[in-house]
């Protein structure tokens, strides 16, 4: 195209009024972004800024919603224990008794079981895993200099923050968080008066989500526009690391669920405050009826659990896609089926939203429909058995470093291989019958998609730290964290699955004064042990990671790990616009390790004379 | 939709941002519209007539879309007075619908039809509510439109089109919006 062709015209006249590098041209036109102290690192507009925002935020959360699990599995492990010592923090919700013991209060009880799986779910391995990476490495690993739109990115956050004081707030009320569990299923969530917690604490949880699912669609809408219009020359969809593909459809699961979450707050909230009955239907409370009819629970527990499926592989999809690209740089190969990978991806997607109400088999659905709902909820593990197949592929005669992002990697292998043969069980309506809300559920989710998400969250972490802080993380501490995460995860849930097949439910304040449930005494006390071991191996990560951000090795070289993707053909030390001149062209895939005697081949290295296209 | 011939560019992605912003303001619409489809037939569903004012809306609103397209051509042909009288003819047809709006509630609560009486009702009520806060933040759009074409010198360019393009497709949007959701609740 001639300089004087107009679309050309268009574009320069664009790029003087947008005051950005807008792709139109080789160079960079600088930033339009002035920057002091407080456009720089809090209302910063750079995708790596914001990224580093959504972990901390997210590491912030991690640490308060693990020790709410430590409390309730003291609580569990320990029923008769004094809790007294716990009175300064938790204040009337440690009841002192007239022998002087202090115990915890049940309503509180469920408040942190509650608070725990909100905060875990949401606001940790939604924003804080899916959030970081997408916003670090998708412009990265694109060749883009920003997303679509950096204003909106920087609202992505600030949004997910206002979603974070208004949920911290609520622990601090005097009637306490919201109890109703993180499913928040009506009645407890739609009658104020249900129960102690549903009052101000479910107003503000309810307020609080839906700031979160503001923040979740404008950074979808950011990643998938991102992805769809920004890549650089050459980066063709079929030459994306699997990272990007995972982020991609994460989004796109995000923006297709999210919306219809919000739309069962919004009958919520209009039967919370302006009397409708949605969801409530001949409630009494105290013997009293209530005018409420023709309202259903089970029209909420659809709504919610239309986001709620989809919303178990928004959390998953990135770890896969982290562990993918993790995987493949550590074990010195190509990944094993980049394309089948991909497709797996999707077909997961897919089917993740056909299969919501296998959460449902007890809520009195109908028989012949929950056949349906069986049948697609176990093809589900022939896309995920398909990438587990590629994963262990991957490793078959690697040359694989051990380090810790690679040891995480294997770990979540492990897990989601673990987690998901569970799965198969609880996906057959006839023995979910017996093992609903039950320990073996608890287990199964929380080793499937709690832990496993975890471990991709942490491989991410230790492979990025020195793209976000050009340090690195201490090896040896990594390790410890590695080898306790992986035992601790595994004495903690695998007990569980034993005595969920024994009935032992979920959600009860105490089993000790049930004769069936006595003889898991032990066995509880065992897990809030192994539990509180976790926890404290997760602080050595607390502090590794703060530490080493400060004085952690230096980065010395731009590509430590001698991996093929975009971000590490960036400075040590990138500004807001990544590459200080022209973006690199894409001449490649992201997975050319091994080849033609070349440990790696990065991606903008041109293909030698009569070199073949590696084929994928 | 997307020109090619600009190839990949911010300019682009943002037209491209706003139809996946579309498409997640139409979810959450098929996921009420769903929710009514499967409570319907559970019983205790009392019938009733549509106010007359939500067929007004609608030709209010339909006259708007047509409106703010003819504002739209005008615009990018250089054409400063149709564009400036189109967008707050536009502007002015929006408050219209949202008084419609507001007016037709007003009757269903005359005829005893208030919010808390019966689910068939409270549906009517969600439906049109969020869609028309929906409407409230296009009408914040055509405001920023409307200060830009009164207060800034009219000069057409290709950011200046890109903006008011984006507003107009989102106006377009919440019409057909509502036209959806008022032939669904006909044909209910």
């Amino acid at each position: 195209m001639s300089a004087n062709h107009p679309n050309n015209v268009e574009k320069d006249k664009l790029i003087q009024e947008l005051g950005y590098d807008d792709h139109f041209h080789e160079h960079h036109h600088g930033d339009k972004y002035q920057t002091n102290f407080l456009t720089t690192y809090i209302f910063s507009q750079d995708h790596k800024i914001i990224a580093r925002q959504f972990l901390i935020t997210g590491i912030f959360w991690a640490i308060i919603g693990a020790a709410m699990s430590i409390i309730f599995r003291l609580q569990l492990g320990f029923p008769d224990a004094d809790m007294a010592w716990l009175r300064p923090i938790l204040g009337h919700w440690i009841t002192i008794n007239d022998a002087g013991i202090g115990r915890l209060d049940p309503e509180f009880y469920y408040a942190l079981v509650t608070m725990h799986g909100t905060i875990i779910v949401f606001f940790v391995l939604t924003a804080g895993l899916s959030g970081t990476f997408s916003n670090l490495l998708i412009p990265l690993q694109i060749g883009a200099r920003d997303m679509a739109s950096p204003f909106l990115n920087m609202l992505s956050y600030w949004f997910f923050f206002m979603s974070s004081v208004v949920m911290f707030y609520s622990l601090f009320i005097s009637t306490g968080p919201f109890s109703g569990g993180w499913t928040a299923y009506p009645p407890l969530s739609a009658l104020p008066q249900a129960s102690i917690g549903s009052g101000a604490g479910m107003t503000l949880w309810t307020v609080s989500l839906v700031l979160f699912v503001v923040s979740v669609l404008l950074g979808g809408m950011n990643y998938i526009t991102t992805i769809l219009n920004l890549r650089t020359k050459g980066m063709s969809m079929w030459r994306m690391p699997l990272t990007i593909w995972a982020f991609l459809v994460t989004a796109i699961l995000g923006l297709l669920s999210f919306p219809v979450l919000a739309s069962g707050f919004f009958l919520l909230l209009f039967d919370r405050s302006l009397g409708t009955s949605f969801y409530l239907s001949d409630i009494f409370i105290n013997g009293q009826a209530l005018d409420r009819i023709g309202g259903s629970p089970i029209l909420y527990q659809h709504i919610f659990w239309f986001l709620g499926h989809p919303e178990v592989y928004i959390i998953i999809l990135p770890a896969m896609g982290i562990v993918s690209e993790v995987l493949s740089v550590h074990a010195r190969k190509p990944i094993f089926g980049y394309r089948a990978m991909v497709y797996s991806i999707l077909a997961i997607a897919f089917l993740s939203f056909i299969v919501w109400a296998h959460h449902m088999f007890m809520s009195g659905v109908n028989p012949f429909i929950s056949n349906f709902f069986v049948v697609f909820t176990l093809i589900i593990a022939v896309p995920s058995a398909v990438k587990v197949f590629n994963w262990i592929s991957t490793l078959y005669g690697g040359n694989i470093r051990l380090n810790t992002p690679m040891l995480f990697c294997i770990g979540f292998v492990s897990m989601f291989i673990s987690g998901g043969l569970t799965g198969i069980f609880l996906g057959n309506s006839a023995i979910d019958i017996q093992q609903h809300d039950t320990y073996f559920v608890v287990a199964h989710f929380h080793i499937v998609m709690g832990v496993a998400a975890f471990f991709g969250m942490f491989a991410g972490v230790y492979n990025w730290f020195p793209k976000m802080f050009g340090r690195f993380m201490n090896e040896t501490l990594g390790k410890i964290h590695f080898w306790i995460s992986m035992i601790g995860a595994y004495a903690v849930f695998g007990p569980m699955h034993y005595i969920g097949m024994a009935g032992v439910p979920r959600r009860y304040y105490r089993f000790d004064s049930f004769d069936a449930f006595k003889d898991f005494d032990d066995l509880n006390k065992f897990i809030t042990i192994a539990a509180i071991v976790t926890f404290f191996g997760q602080i050595l990560f607390v502090v590794n990671f703060f530490w080493s951000m400060y004085r952690g090795r230096k980065m010395t070289e731009q590509n430590p790990y001698g991996s093929n993707s975009l971000e590490w053909t960036t400075p040590i030390d990138a500004g807001h616009g990544n590459w200080p001149e022209k973006i690199p062209t894409v001449q490649r895939w992201a997975y050319d390790y091994g080849k033609d005697d070349k440990e790696f081949i990065q991606q903008h290295v041109p293909l030698q004379e009569g070199e073949e296209p590696s084929s994928h | 939709m997307i020109d090619k011939n600009l190839g990949p560019s911010r300019y682009q992605a943002l037209r491209f941002g706003l139809w996946i912003a579309m498409a997640s303001i139409t979810m959450m619409f098929a996921a009420l519209t769903s929710a009514y489809l499967v409570r319907k037939p559970a019983g205790n569903w009392y019938e009733f007539k549509l106010p007359f004012q939500f067929f007004i809306s609608t030709i209010l609103i339909f006259l708007s879309s047509l409106v703010i397209e003819w504002a739209f051509q005008s615009f990018k042909k250089g054409n400063e007075n149709s564009y400036k009288f189109g967008i707050l003819a536009s502007f002015l047809l929006g408050i219209s619908f949202l008084g419609s709006q507001i007016l037709a509630w007003k009757s269903l609560t005359a005829q005893g039809i208030t919010i808390d009486l019966t689910v068939s009702g409270s549906f009517l009520y969600a439906l049109s509510g969020i869609h028309a806060a929906h409407v409230l933040g296009g009408i914040a759009a055509l405001m920023v439109s409307l200060l830009t074409a009164f207060l800034i010198k009219f000069e057409v360019s290709p950011m200046r089109i890109l903006k008011f393009d984006l507003v107009r497709q989102y106006w377009h949007f919440v019409d057909i919006l509502w036209i959806y959701l008022l032939i669904f609740l006909i044909l209910q």
